[in-house]
């Protein structure tokens, strides 16, 4: 139960900087911040006590202490999604910086209006 | 000189195949041990963003890898999707994997029905449109101003 | 358990480096350590099939994080000073927070407890995903059999957002908007 805490918490974190920090590059660590608390919840969510992880090596074999691959399938993909996403938010950063020559946020709205 | 040090050069030589390698060997055992698609196309991208990063890279090189690794990332997503509507072909749904392919020999290489394919094309897939990504946001160009 | 505690500790540290360290540079490898404690963990939590994929795609987050940086600037020009307009977020941010725990705290009560999953719909994946599928990593019996659309739209989430990057840094192509903007 700790650990499912300590991983919100971390969300937390990564939400606060998305909240109130000014500095684009900044927003997006934040963001990936809360991407990586989320995938960690649901690899705690789907943990079993001794368990092993959902492979089967030869026939036979006992699967009754496998731990819950649902969350690990869902969290899969969603790991690589969020690569993508993080190198689309850096590629418009880009773009930004080198049309206002700035990361901060203030800055490019007072340029802008 | 261009790209980094003659070290990270050398280095960057020997392990660039291996990296790929293990990349493929991730992709085509995706059904019977850890990994599968998703980890062997980061691999294989990685493979290649080595040896660029390494070696650095001509203007008009870049420019042809670029559009090649985008038209191959895109058939990788026609490749996907043809093999779930494969299942339409074998008289079932979208996405029987089993009934068009055969679930095969359990636990050996050739099994595991629509898997084995659809990891190789997630694999082409996610392995050219990260590449292509690399190339986009343009780190090898860094590398070859010093 | 205990490592399991040492690297939640280790990842909220290098968390909170990462968010108010000045240099951005030293920021993205702060954010590198919290990845590669993400993907330990995941091999303490039995989940090798994620350990894999968040070790590569961690290296790669960085790689991309260090390409924008090194091409921009590393010096963050907003770290400290009270700002007016930054009042109300953290105002915001405090109130949702509060609730957050407090809702977070009322859900848990109602999950099964750590270490013990209810894994109702896994345990009929476990039971058929040999038989079914011939496959005989489970993980991969679910992600492209059992729920092979939602694999589909994965799929077309990374075409877009590939697209998306290839669109927004092309170099030529743009007609009629001269030389603004291309840096």
């Amino acid at each position: 139960m700790i650990a499912l805490f300590a991983c919100l918490l971390l969300l937390l974190i990564g939400l606060y900087a998305v909240v109130t920090k000014r500095n684009i590059i900044r927003i997006i660590i934040g963001f990936s911040l809360v991407e990586y608390a989320v995938n960690l919840f649901f690899a705690l969510v789907g943990f079993k006590h001794n368990g092993i992880p959902p492979i089967i090596t030869h026939l036979g074999q006992s699967r009754s202490n496998f731990v819950d691959p649902v969350p690990q399938a869902l969290v899969l993909t969603a790991i690589v999604i969020g690569l993508a996403t993080t190198a689309l938010m850096l590629a418009l950063a880009m773009r930004i910086y080198e049309k206002y020559r700035t990361f901060d946020i203030t800055e490019i709205r007072r340029l802008k209006g | 000189m261009r790209g980094m040090s003659l070290i990270v050069q050398t280095v960057a030589r020997l392990l660039a195949g291996m990296l790929f390698l293990f990349g493929t060997y991730i992709v085509l055992h995706g059904h019977l041990t850890p990994g599968g698609g998703f980890a062997g196309g980061v691999l294989i991208a990685a493979a290649f963003i080595l040896v660029s990063l390494a070696f650095g890279s001509v203007e008009q090189t870049e420019r042809n890898s670029y559009t090649l690794s985008s038209v191959v990332e895109s058939l990788g997503g026609v490749l996907f999707v043809s093999l779930a509507l494969a299942g339409y072909a074998a008289g079932t749904f979208f996405f029987q994997g089993a009934a068009a392919y055969g679930t095969g020999t359990p636990l050996r290489l050739i099994s595991g029905g629509i898997i084995l394919p659809a990891n190789i094309a997630i694999g082409i897939k996610v392995g050219a449109g990260l590449f292509a990504v690399f190339l986009a946001l343009g780190a090898s160009r860094f590398v070859m101003k010093d | 358990m205990i490592e399991l505690y040492v690297l939640l500790a280790a990842m909220i540290i290098a968390a909170l480096v990462a968010i108010e360290i000045k240099d951005l540079l030293a920021a993205a490898v702060a954010l590198g350590i919290v990845g590669f404690s993400v993907a330990i963990m995941f091999i303490l939590l039995q989940a090798p099939d994620l350990a894999i994929v968040q070790i590569v795609v961690e290296t790669l987050t960085v790689v991309f994080f260090a390409a924008v940086i090194l091409r921009t600037t590393n010096s963050d020009t907003t770290v400290g000073g009270f700002r007016r307009e930054l009042v109300l977020p953290t105002v915001v941010y405090v109130g949702f927070g509060l609730l957050f725990l407090l809702v977070a705290g009322q859900a848990m009560a109602g999950l099964p407890g750590f270490g013990n999953p209810t894994m109702l719909v896994a345990r009929e994946y476990i039971a058929l995903g040999l038989e079914r599928t011939g496959a005989g990593n489970v993980v991969a019996a679910i992600i492209l059999d059992f729920r092979g659309y939602d694999t589909l739209g994965e799929v077309t989430v990374l075409f877009t957002a590939v697209v998306g990057v290839l669109t927004i840094m092309r170099r030529a192509g743009r007609k009629g908007q001269g030389a603004e903007g291309r840096g």
